[in-house]
């Protein structure tokens, strides 16, 4: 196969943005699996209701989608929280979590994906904003401004999160709580307590997520299913509960679907995140800056 | 709720004359539309055994449901689009013996769907069951995707247009196909039944349940675990294929969108933890009654709203019912018997 530098350099630049954006998407997974160890595969539905969230107030009342994304986080912390809450009663307290615990994730997934179908039908949804068309050149690359915006948008996200898990008393008990719950416990914190916090957020970044990704790329209900391979792919190259490690795997695979769908065809794309698991999960388990 | 401690025998002997009497019952009715129905149901018996080898034995969760049943119709529709090639690649002697075996009966195809899931199953299995329980879930949930993405890329099976099967009219002995169909779904979910029975009550089924209840403390005693674990998903698996193999001849046409379908995925789940996962009985209660509901509610409301309930009806049981209904009924009788 021909491989032009011209073709090359311009994979690798979209391949980074989209990394970019892999990383917002693959936060919230990275906080609930990475460090609470709640294996929530219900995460890209609520990132779909998100989207879904910003178009429909975006085609209503012509917000800006990322806008959106921002005003809806509240709402969606309080529904991490309860789901939470539901989970710990249920499964967590009787120590269920592994069997039930999973299926009633997956019931999440299914219930939200068709209520949306229900609500929404199965025709894609697209948003409007002005950043959507235009692209910036620069030498031999173009960057487009649909990816540009959410991958800063996504950074910045990030950069916050990352913060306010090293730096604030919260995070560094979210921190805490996955390493050794009892000690917290004797430091008359409520680990139940601190976990919900954590849940919520990792639900609350849905909402921007969501926003996101429609700004990327139009959605229907089922494309949910393609970000599970990724962001557990994600999550597990990055080792869990490591957001830089997070990052710079997103940006991997980002690159590697990119130059995967730019050489062989778009429909290629979704197999790669896959081939990346299990090798990350053969290879290296602990994945690139893993604690365990 | 206890079932009778039966022999293995005189267990499979019941479960025959219970199938025969539903066949004889089936078409006592002059139906055609009532083995229609069944066979949905009876796959869904299967499957929900399938899974329940794996899943309530093991507790190991398999979310890819319909990777292994598409992998099994798809085996089919690729054995099937092989038969008019013959010519095209062998000559001779090869060509005639193929013709002679060429279209494969029905039993051949599940036979050959089964082993090609169970080794699919082997290898998912193999790569990520050395790891926590949660990153297999996580692995059979994404193989749908990549399964999927590889036959929408393999146009020899049909691509993501899919793929025309013309199934025959007639068949010796029965008469009308469907009823072929419908009898070898019932010998398959009896099959599965008995399976899940015997492995139930073997040393295997033992070894099964300590990993369930305990992994750590099982692999210190010494029990084989990772073996154990590969025999259960290779099982599972191959049922799970076995169980899509009659598919393409059941509906005439396959695509991959609907094949890879959720709906097999929550219906596996669902039906064993409605009826409860520790024993055989569970999921054959589950899907038997799960089944027969989407039957109806599909005919009657539709098919978007049923799955629905069926996505509701696993949220509900899990958290409020966690030994399904063979867990409630055990309750009753035991509060009955204590006053």
């Amino acid at each position: 196969m021909d491989i032009s530098a011209d073709l090359l350099v311009n994979a690798i630049v979209a391949g980074i943005l989209l990394g970019g954006f892999y990383a917002a998407v693959t936060l919230g997974i990275s906080i609930s699996f990475g460090i609470l160890d709640i294996v929530n595969i219900a995460h890209p539905a609520f990132i779909i209701l998100g989207s879904y969230i910003a178009y429909i107030v975006n085609i209503r009342l012509g917000i800006d989608p990322i806008v959106i994304g921002i005003v809806a986080t509240p709402f969606f912390y309080a529904l991490g929280c309860v789901i939470y809450q539901v989970y710990y009663l249920a499964f967590e307290k009787r120590g269920q979590e592994a069997l039930r615990g999973l299926a009633f994730f997956f019931g999440l997934l299914f219930i939200t994906e068709v209520m949306l179908i229900l609500v929404f039908g199965v025709d894609y949804r697209y948003v409007e904003a002005i950043y959507i068309g235009p692209s910036l050149h620069l030498g031999y690359a173009d960057l487009p401004l649909r990816m540009l915006v959410p991958c800063i948008v996504s950074l910045l996200m990030f950069i916050g999160l990352e913060l306010f898990l090293s730096r604030t008393f919260i995070g560094r008990a979210v921190n805490a709580v996955s390493q050794d719950q009892q000690a917290l416990q004797l430091m008359a914190i409520d680990p139940i307590r601190i976990k919900r916090m954590a849940f919520g957020i990792s639900i609350a970044t849905c909402a921007l997520a969501g926003a996101l990704l429609i700004i990327i790329q139009p959605i229907e209900p089922s494309v949910g299913r393609q970000y599970i391979g990724r962001v557990f792919a994600i999550c597990v190259l990055g080792g869990l509960g490591s957001l830089p490690g997070t990052l710079i795997a997103a940006i991997l695979l980002g690159i590697v679907e990119s130059i995967t769908s730019t050489f062989y065809g778009p429909s290629w794309s979704p197999a790669v995140a896959f081939g990346l698991l299990l090798l990350t999960l053969a290879v290296r388990p602990t994945g690139l800056l893993g604690r365990r | 709720m206890r079932a009778p401690n039966l022999r293995m025998p005189a267990f499979i002997l019941i479960a025959i004359c219970i199938s025969a009497a539903v066949y004889f019952g089936a078409k006592a009715m002059h139906i055609d539309y009532l083995f229609f129905a069944g066979y949905v149901v009876l796959q869904f018996v299967v499957m929900a055994t399938a899974w329940n080898i794996l899943g309530g034995y093991c507790g190991y969760v398999n979310f890819g449901t319909a990777a292994f049943f598409a992998l099994g119709a798809y085996s089919t529709v690729a054995l099937h689009k092989f038969d008019p090639m013959i010519d095209e690649i062998f000559s001779g002697v090869p060509a005639t013996l193929l013709h002679a075996i060429f279209p494969l009966p029905i039993p051949a195809l599940i036979v050959i769907a089964g082993i090609v899931s169970g080794l699919v199953g082997l290898g998912t299995g193999y790569l990520t069951l050395r790891l926590r329980g949660a990153f297999f879930a996580i692995a059979t949930l994404a193989l749908a995707v990549v399964l999927e993405t590889l036959i929408v890329n393999w146009n020899f099976v049909g691509g993501s247009r899919g793929a025309y099967i013309i199934r025959p009219q007639t068949i010796p002995l029965l008469g009308s196909y469907i009823e072929y169909l419908f009898v070898t779904m019932l010998a398959l979910a009896t099959i599965a039944v008995c399976v899940a029975r015997t492995i139930e009550r073997s040393q295997l089924g033992f070894g099964f349940a300590t990993i369930r209840d305990d992994e750590l403390a099982a692999e210190a005693s010494g029990v084989p675990t990772l073996r154990l674990k590969l025999i259960a998903t290779t099982l599972s698996g191959a049922l799970m294929g076995m169980a899509g193999a009659p598919f393409p001849y059941y509906i005439g046409y396959v695509e991959p969108n609907s094949t890879f379908g959720f709906a097999y995925a929550i219906n596996a789940i669902a039906m064993p933890m409605i009826g409860g996962t520790t024993s055989w009985i569970g999921p054959l209660i589950g899907s038997l009654l799960l089944g027969s509901l989407q039957q109806v509610a599909t005919v009657t409301i539709s098919s978007a709203a049923n799955l629905l309930i069926v996505g509701l009806l696993l949220v509900g049981f899990v958290i409020l019912a966690p030994n399904g209904l063979v867990g409630l009924v055990e309750n009753w009788v035991r509060r009955r018997e204590q006053p």
